[in-house]
């Protein structure tokens, strides 16, 4: 017998499990006029030109630890393209979680604002992971628009921060912008093979396309760059860690559905290869993160209380041995709610 | 001329600070003397560089990750002409053969400086062209071979505007393809033969090492000597050696050439490739090599005796070996004691650098066989480091700065006339 998911969860819960949209949702529409390349705002000067009028101010934030290898590279060329050639960005930071090599002393010599999370409002405490970077960068950074990108990219190029704010500045109604890499989509002239990473393919989309089958429309959902306004960011929780990425998506669509959403192709991505034990943790806090909003949204009465142990296995000699993780997705309140922030920005809940 | 000099900061440097002035007598003026001004001057130049360091280095990673082997420059000359075009140069222009060219107008515009360097790389059928930024360095493939020039071209635009400097000459800014090997020059001569405008003197950027004065260049012989297995050779004769012992006797016999110290003279024996397989015999085996002279007789002598080798060992093993000349170059060049040179040595001096006056075998050859004064300069320093891959090289950042005051002043002072 075919299972119905959604008599299924009114079953359970009483209510429809996600809103529906009074305008059937055709991904393949969005795709068309919410997915660009990054070569579609390649006029930088046509960009500055837009974002003086609107009176914008645009902060890049590159979360970043033990990155010393790479933070060099990154910094010299967002810096020298989008603030020194061009002035797009009005600020390039580096949020770091205390790194123990040289990263720290390397982005603040090729021109960047480098602090460290712990120092930015330490009354509410230390937490580790890049989700808190994030969080405290909103503190931290005076921009309406705020451009994350990961500091681990080796092949960054200006595109990056120019191809996720592009549809920020020229589209009013768009929130938050999301990057894909060397992927998908059916381009005017043959047809490239899709897919995202490993946790994205066997953990997200499965979810996404169970339980929120319009995000399965975001190409790379857990793609670590991505542009917002800061009016949307102020008013999200943050998961700390790997979870920041899923609780984004799920709740600027719970707030203001797909047409908040764009996303820019920016070719390719080079970075660590990261193991399958990582990736594993990764989908534990992803896990965490979308079951809670999943009761949160009202989708179920009750869920089982969450274990915050996960369990993997490791080859020790011939013999296989349990390795067991804590990871608890600690979430800091929307940061409009903390007085400091109120003052700072005097904004009110 | 203008020439106001101004800081990172943008705060004018005074033309003359009073530790570089003269009291002259009875006037009450405290004048400068020449030495100081040009060293106060070559010190606003470096601080100007610094403020342009971020964007140099940009450039640099741009161009370096670009594959451009010889005869596929494409792709480089391209970004070159594009940035050429965002700053705004009079002129660019692709030309019938690829070079990429741009031109800071002059205030008069009569005269003409060329300033060059070569767009492709030895870098040959890699995937990864990365480059790594590190505090104080950049590491990359061939790093230093030649992107910092290739970046230098399109900085030095913005480097003069934030120094608020006009030259009376034309700056002819010229990225050449098809230089390295069997290119053998030939973008910068096709330039120099179909450009149509008169040329002052040239400037060759090399990458490395700062300090570097190239005034002269060294003769050349370049080839490739081909050691082939004739359509008769007996395959089933056990022992049968192919082409590469041959190839042995050949380079046994080369490198026992008597070269003399004077005129300085040498041959390198670069490259050698033969066999596919440790149980097949190899059917061809190839020697690169470049012999090196002040003399041009001693080259052509150490052609003849390269010619007279092949041919004894080719009759003696019954293999064909055969010598492919893919380049030859005259010696020649300036005098050490041209006005240029000396010039050049004086800046260089004031930067605190200690100039190395020696010849070459650069793109400076191509210029002075057409009689254009010419030097080559290095842009910073760096190293092949032991313990990085062989194609990998290191350069250093700080000194940059320096490299591009360097070219400033070389160009200011042609500008001004009386070296070239």
């Amino acid at each position: 017998m075919k299972l119905n998911l959604r008599k299924w969860l009114q079953s359970l819960t009483g209510r429809a499990p996600v809103k529906i949209p009074q305008k059937k949702f055709q991904v393949a529409d969005w795709l068309f006029t919410h997915t660009f390349h990054h070569s579609q705002f390649a006029d930088i000067k046509s960009l500055v030109v837009e974002k003086k009028r609107q009176n914008l101010r645009i902060s890049l934030c590159l979360p970043a630890l033990n990155e010393e290898k790479t933070i060099g590279k990154e910094i010299i060329m967002l810096k020298s393209e989008l603030m020194t050639r061009y002035p797009l960005l009005d600020e390039l930071v580096v949020i770091d979680s205390g790194s123990t090599d040289q990263t720290r002393e390397i982005a603040a010599s090729f021109g960047a604002s480098v602090y460290l999370a712990r120092d930015i409002l330490p009354q509410y405490g230390e937490k580790h992971g890049k989700g808190e970077n994030l969080w405290k960068a909103l503190y931290q950074m005076r921009g309406d628009i705020i451009i994350y990108i990961d500091a681990d990219i080796t092949n960054i190029r200006p595109h990056f921060a120019y191809g996720l704010v592009g549809p920020l500045i020229r589209m009013p109604e768009v929130q938050y912008v999301k990057a894909f890499y060397d992927r998908p989509l059916t381009v005017s002239k043959g047809v490239r093979v899709s897919g995202g990473g490993r946790v994205t393919e066997i953990q997200v989309r499965p979810l996404f396309s169970l339980f929120f089958p319009e995000l399965t429309a975001i190409i790379q959902p857990l793609s670590g760059e991505y542009a917002a306004r800061r009016k949307a960011l102020e008013r999200l929780p943050f998961p700390v860690g790997y979870g920041v990425e899923t609780a984004h998506l799920l709740d600027i669509y719970h707030r203001w559905g797909m047409a908040a959403f764009a996303q820019t192709d920016l070719d390719q991505r080079i970075h660590r290869n990261q193991s399958t034990h990582a990736l594993g943790k990764m989908a534990f806090g992803i896990y965490q993160t979308f079951f809670r909003r999943w009761k949160a949204y009202g989708c179920v009465e009750k869920l089982p209380a969450m274990e915050t142990v996960l369990r993997q296995f490791q080859n020790n000699d011939g013999r296989y041995e349990q390795i067991e993780s804590l990871i608890r997705e600690v979430e800091r309140p929307p940061i409009i709610t903390i007085p400091e922030y109120q003052q700072a920005f005097g904004r009110r809940p | 001329m203008t020439d106001l000099t101004q800081t990172s900061s943008g705060k004018p440097v005074p033309a003359c600070p009073s530790s570089a002035r003269e009291h002259r007598p009875g006037s009450g003026d405290i004048v400068p003397s020449a030495p100081d001004i040009l060293k106060v001057r070559l010190e606003g130049y470096k601080s100007a560089a610094e403020s342009v360091r971020d964007m140099l280095l940009a450039d640099l990673i741009r161009f370096g990750e670009i594959p451009a082997p010889t005869f596929a420059e494409e792709q480089r000359i391209r970004f070159l002409a594009n940035r050429f075009e965002e700053i705004g140069l009079a002129h660019i222009s692709i030309d019938g053969l690829g070079n990429g060219m741009g031109i800071i107008a002059g205030t008069e515009g009569r005269r003409n400086l060329l300033v060059l360097t070569n767009a492709d790389t030895l870098v040959k059928n890699i995937k990864d062209q990365t480059i790594e930024v590190r505090a104080d360095r950049l590491v990359g493939p061939f790093v230093g071979d030649n992107s910092i020039a290739l970046a230098a071209l399109t900085t030095l635009p913005l480097l003069l505007e934030r120094l608020k400097l006009q030259f009376k000459s034309n700056i002819i800014l010229l990225a050449t393809i098809r230089s390295l090997e069997r290119g053998n020059l030939e973008g910068l001569k096709h330039f120099l033969a179909n450009s149509g405008r008169y040329i002052e003197a040239g400037l060759c950027l090399e990458s490395v090492q700062l300090g570097r004065l190239n005034y002269h260049c060294i003769g050349l012989l370049r080839g490739d000597i081909h050691c082939r297995l004739p359509e008769n050779y007996n395959w089933a004769q056990f022992g049968a050696t192919g082409s590469i012992v041959p190839m042995g006797d050949v380079i046994n016999r080369i490198s026992q050439i008597a070269l003399p110290h004077r005129p300085l003279t040498t041959i390198i024996m670069g490259m050698v490739k033969g066999g596919i397989a440790y149980n097949n015999v190899a059917r061809e085996t190839v020697l690169s090599f470049e012999a090196r002279s002040e003399s041009l007789d001693i080259l052509n002598q150490i052609k003849q005796q390269i010619t007279d080798v092949i041919n004894e060992v080719g009759a003696r093993s019954g293999v064909k070996i055969t010598l492919d000349v893919i380049a030859q170059r005259e010696p020649g060049g300036l005098d050490i004691s041209h006005p240029l040179v000396r010039k050049a040595t004086a800046i260089l001096t004031d930067l605190g650098l200690q100039p190395m006056l020696y010849s070459t075998t650069s793109q400076l050859s191509a210029i002075q066989d057409v009689k254009i004064p010419g030097l080559t300069v290095g842009l910073t320093t760096g190293e092949r480091r032991y313990e990085l891959d062989e194609i990998d090289e290191s350069v250093n950042i700080a000194p940059l700065s320096s490299g591009l005051a360097q070219l400033v002043g070389i160009l200011q002072a042609i500008d001004e006339g009386g070296v070239s």
